[in-house]
């Protein structure tokens, strides 16, 4: 049986004022407060330390008395600060991450002539081994952009807005513009005037448009219905057939409507599925697997939106959405392993990126809206590009000049002068 | 944290099942410390004398990966780093990014005064709560460390916030300390050069410490050496470059840091981060564009765990996103994203108030609810079952329909001819397309409202009440 007796004896035990050790303090009767020490006792007894010397006889005794000191001490860990003269030298090192064997599919949008299409050149998406801009595996291709044109004028936030009043009522004019002006990598297209409760356009009608557009520009093109599940299908199936060949994106096939019909489209006229689905992992998991078994669709023909909410509006969910799907592919899961798409023009849904002043009198003042708005689509984009999304389809030029310039940074593709940052502290800003 | 399961914790309890913690057994108990929603200490009886072996050992078991340490003190005293995981579904990130904003010891009295108040009295509301910003960081530009005293002795004077102080001269830093070394301030920076001075200010007036190289070698080597004297409330700054190549290091040093530290516990380097996207003021001097790419890439490294980070601009444009984000990416995603389905009042209605519908998507609840309340618009406000979807995507994806809505007044017992004098609903701007469906399934006059709640105090005037059929 051991004897009890309580810690603070043990200054008497030690012959010496244990409340002046520096950096041990010992209240009532068990409790040690460590503060701040770290050095390993053996050592410091070996060198002659003297306090590390009384601490570790401090804490033989306390093991003795059957006081867990190990559990406490992390191990080991007990000593006075002691001042070191010179830096330990170290070398840091991390390994790479093992579970990521799996890479996510290549897809290739556009055609070129020689494979019977009539665009200048092709744009690749996916083949990521990693999170993106991750050391573990450079990316293979970079983020690209798509810019919206509708096909009929639409509200728009002011600032938008501004952009296209020129363009607005031709779509091939528009989608001139975007790729002149503001350098968009595609185009989408979206027919949304043949939604019944807008124009109702014919499907017809609208494959006139898309094949408008398609001479308008030869960049690779997205094609977009009105978000009507009756009625998208038909327009997708015309629109893909007038675009036969050109491996545009159908966008899109949701669970909410006659899937199989879009991905038929897509099979016969050559063209890649974009599979929707809202926030929700498993329903993702599912459209694909469908997409893929039950309508045969080739894995290279399948790109995910799995849904973009704005910031401050449910990017939260939208983001972890992403990273898991991106993280479930990169480690295994083929029903997953798919490159993303993002419309990050829902940013502009936010009441920040739009709204003159806050509705709240207690908010601090907003400022400019004309300024709150593109950053509001460069962030929500932003933000998903760390999560694993691909390709992009955006609205305001300036959002598109920035989001280009951080994840060409990220990717690796922009060089400048090196910088010193050392004196950051007294720089005049 | 060392156990990732409640059996491997209960072990360590009481296993009484007291209920004193508030939770019917032990081992509900311990679901909560793995998940972090309470602490060891809501034990009573472990806390007692026969359990202290048990105690301290399961306190050493949960600790977090990444050390937890203290910024100021009193009220806006703020924790950072206290992480455990790489990614915000497998459990949830803890102690948001905190946010500093710059002063400097240059400025003229006033236009300091008026810098940190902005920086103070900021908030913006969102989802029951005000976002708000967290500290001040005091730059040392004059290179005088009494001009810099004073600098921090007022803006002391002013704000409860917690401060930074920054500079590379340890007597500026001392100068510094001695006004507010009872405050707990943060001190920036020891690098290479200077660390054995700063190390002894750190351990002198116990305060937090930054370590600054850009090189994670040297990095490394301060924070063993700081470790080894006994120093452990430690802040990383692997150093944020703002353009190019650097840049795209700068994030690759981020994402090594944390991972070595988690994922591979190398307790010795296992701190929280700092990032400093005021660098971007380095390159950009143009206030639009420099704030925009700080905005930038203080987001980047609020979602690739920075932990701390040092900020310029006070543009709204700026400060907006960057509370968002933070928001964004520390919200719990364990908690429910829904509020429960029924009629509630805002206010106090009467026979001729609205009737509003929307969702139950704890986002939109409450942005509606809010922009009703603070414009005193009594009425009733519905929140449809659309398993926690917003307006747009439930209309859609068929969560929000005539069927749905009605069922919404039914079960909450809401009779039109009872609690109106109108027997009217509105819906959303972005429903427009259920005005049909809703009259035919409930009978009622549907007016369709804006797309926006925050122009519903407009859309009254013009429409409420209604004009006599």
């Amino acid at each position: 049986m051991t004897k009890k007796i309580k810690l603070s004896e043990l200054g008497s035990l030690l012959g010496g004022d244990i409340e002046a050790l520096e950096g041990v303090k010992i209240e009532g009767d068990v409790e040690i407060d460590l503060g701040q020490m770290g050095m390993n006792p053996q050592m410091a007894y070996a060198l002659g330390h003297e306090t590390a010397q009384m601490a570790l006889h401090l804490m033989n005794i306390s093991r003795i008395l059957g006081y867990p000191i190990d559990q406490v001490l992390g191990g080991q860990q007990v000593a006075a600060p002691k001042k070191l003269s010179k830096l330990i030298e170290s070398k840091f090192s991390v390994g790479k991450i093992e579970e990521w064997k799996t890479p996510i599919q290549e897809v290739v949008l556009g055609a070129t002539s020689s494979d019977g299409g009539s665009r200048k050149s092709t744009i690749t998406l996916g083949g990521e081994k990693s999170l993106p801009y991750y050391f573990d595996s450079p990316m293979p291709h970079r983020n690209h952009i798509t810019m919206d044109v509708f096909d009929m004028p639409i509200n728009m936030a002011k600032a938008v807005k501004s952009n296209y009043e020129d363009v607005i009522n031709s779509p091939a004019e528009w989608a001139k513009k975007v790729v002149r002006d503001f350098g968009a990598d595609m185009v989408t297209i979206h027919l949304i005037s043949t939604d019944p409760n807008i124009k109702d356009t014919s499907p017809a009608q609208a494959a006139k448009t898309v094949e408008e557009v398609l001479q308008a520009v030869d960049v690779p093109i997205v094609i977009g219905g009105s978000g009507n599940p009756e009625k998208d299908p038909a327009v997708l199936e015309k629109a893909a057939e007038a675009a036969e060949g050109e491996r545009c994106i159908l966008a899109s096939a949701s669970l909410n409507l006659d899937y199989a019909r879009i991905a038929e489209a897509a099979k016969k006229y050559n063209h890649v599925v974009l599979s929707w689905t809202q926030l929700e992992i498993n329903a993702q998991k599912e459209l694909n697997r469908k997409l893929m078994k039950q309508c045969g669709v080739a894995r290279e023909n399948i790109l995910m939106d799995p849904t973009t909410a704005a910031l401050g509006y449910g990017l939260d969910y939208a983001y972890t959405n992403m990273e898991r799907i991106r993280l479930a592919g990169l480690s295994g899961d083929t029903e997953l392993n798919f490159p993303m798409s993002s419309g990050t023009t829902n940013a502009w849904g936010a009441r920040e990126a739009w709204m003159t002043a806050s509705p709240l009198k207690e908010d601090s003042d907003w400022g400019p809206r004309e300024y709150r708005g593109p950053i509001w689509e460069i962030i929500t984009g932003l933000t998903l590009s760390l999560a694993g999304n691909d390709l992009f389809m955006m609205m305001h030029p300036t959002a598109v000049q920035v989001l280009k310039e951080i994840t060409q940074t990220l990717y690796g593709l922009k060089e400048t002068e090196p910088l010193n940052i050392d004196n950051w502290i007294t720089a005049v800003v | 944290m060392k156990v990732n399961s409640p059996l491997q914790v209960y072990k360590f309890l009481p296993q009484t099942n007291c209920a004193e913690c508030g939770e019917a057994t032990c081992m509900a108990f311990a679901s909560h410390l793995i998940d972090r929603s309470k602490k060891v200490e809501d034990c009573p009886p472990i806390l007692k004398e026969g359990f202290k072996k048990k105690y301290l050992e399961l306190v050493t078991l949960l600790a977090p990966e990444i050390r937890e340490i203290t910024i100021g003190t009193g009220e806006r005293a703020k924790r950072i780093g206290g992480d455990d995981i790489l990614y915000r579904h497998q459990l949830t990130f803890f102690d948001p990014t905190a946010l500093a904003y710059d002063v400097w010891d240059t400025m003229p009295e006033n236009e300091l005064v008026e810098r940190v108040n902005k920086i103070q009295n900021f908030r913006k509301f969102y989802v029951g709560k005000f976002l708000n910003v967290d500290m001040i960081a005091i730059r040392c530009v004059s290179g005088d460390a009494l001009k810099f005293a004073a600098t921090v002795r007022k803006v002391s004077e002013i704000t409860k916030l917690p401060l930074v102080l920054c500079s590379f001269d340890p007597a500026v830093l001392k100068a510094g300390l001695e006004v507010v070394k009872d405050k707990n301030p943060l001190i920036y920076a020891a690098n290479e050069k200077n660390w054995s001075e700063v190390s002894e200010l750190a351990l002198n007036y116990k305060v937090p410490v930054v370590l600054f190289s850009s090189d994670l070698d040297k990095l490394k080597s301060l924070a063993l050496t700081f470790g080894e004297m006994g120093i452990k409330d430690i802040v990383l700054d692997p150093g944020t470059y703002p353009q190019g190549k650097q840049l795209k290091e700068t994030f690759e040093r981020f994402i090594k840091l944390r991972r070595s530290g988690i994922k591979e516990g190398q307790k010795d380097i296992a701190y929280p981060i700092m990032a400093v996207p005021l660098n971007a003021w380095l390159v950009y001097k143009d206030t639009v564009t420099a704030s925009y790419w700080e905005t930038v890439l203080a987001s980047i490294f609020t979602v690739r765990y920075g932990d701390i980070m040092i900020l310029h601009s006070l543009e709204p444009y700026a400060m907006l996103p960057e509370v968002h984000i933070r928001d964004t990416i520390y919200t719990d995603p364990r908690t429910p994203v829904k509020v429960a389905p029924g009629v509630n009042e805002v206010g106090s209605p009467t026979k001729d108030s609205p009737v509003i519908v929307t969702t139950n998507f704890a986002l939109t609840y409450y942005t509606v609810e809010s922009d009703l309340s603070s414009n005193k618009i009594n009425c009733y406000l519905a929140a449809v079952d659309t398993d926690g979807i917003g307006v747009e995507a439930a209309v859609a994806g068929g969560q929000l329909t005539a069927a749905k809505i009605k069922d919404t007044f039914q079960k909450a017992n809401f009779e039109f001819k009872d609690k109106t004098s109108h027997s009217t609903v509105i819906l959303p701007g972005l429903a427009a397309r259920l005005q049909g469906d809703v009259e035919d399934v409930t009978g009622l006059r549907v007016m369709i409202g804006p797309p926006d709640s925050g122009r519903i105090p407009g859309w009254m005037e013009k429409n409420w009440p209604p004009k006599p059929k």
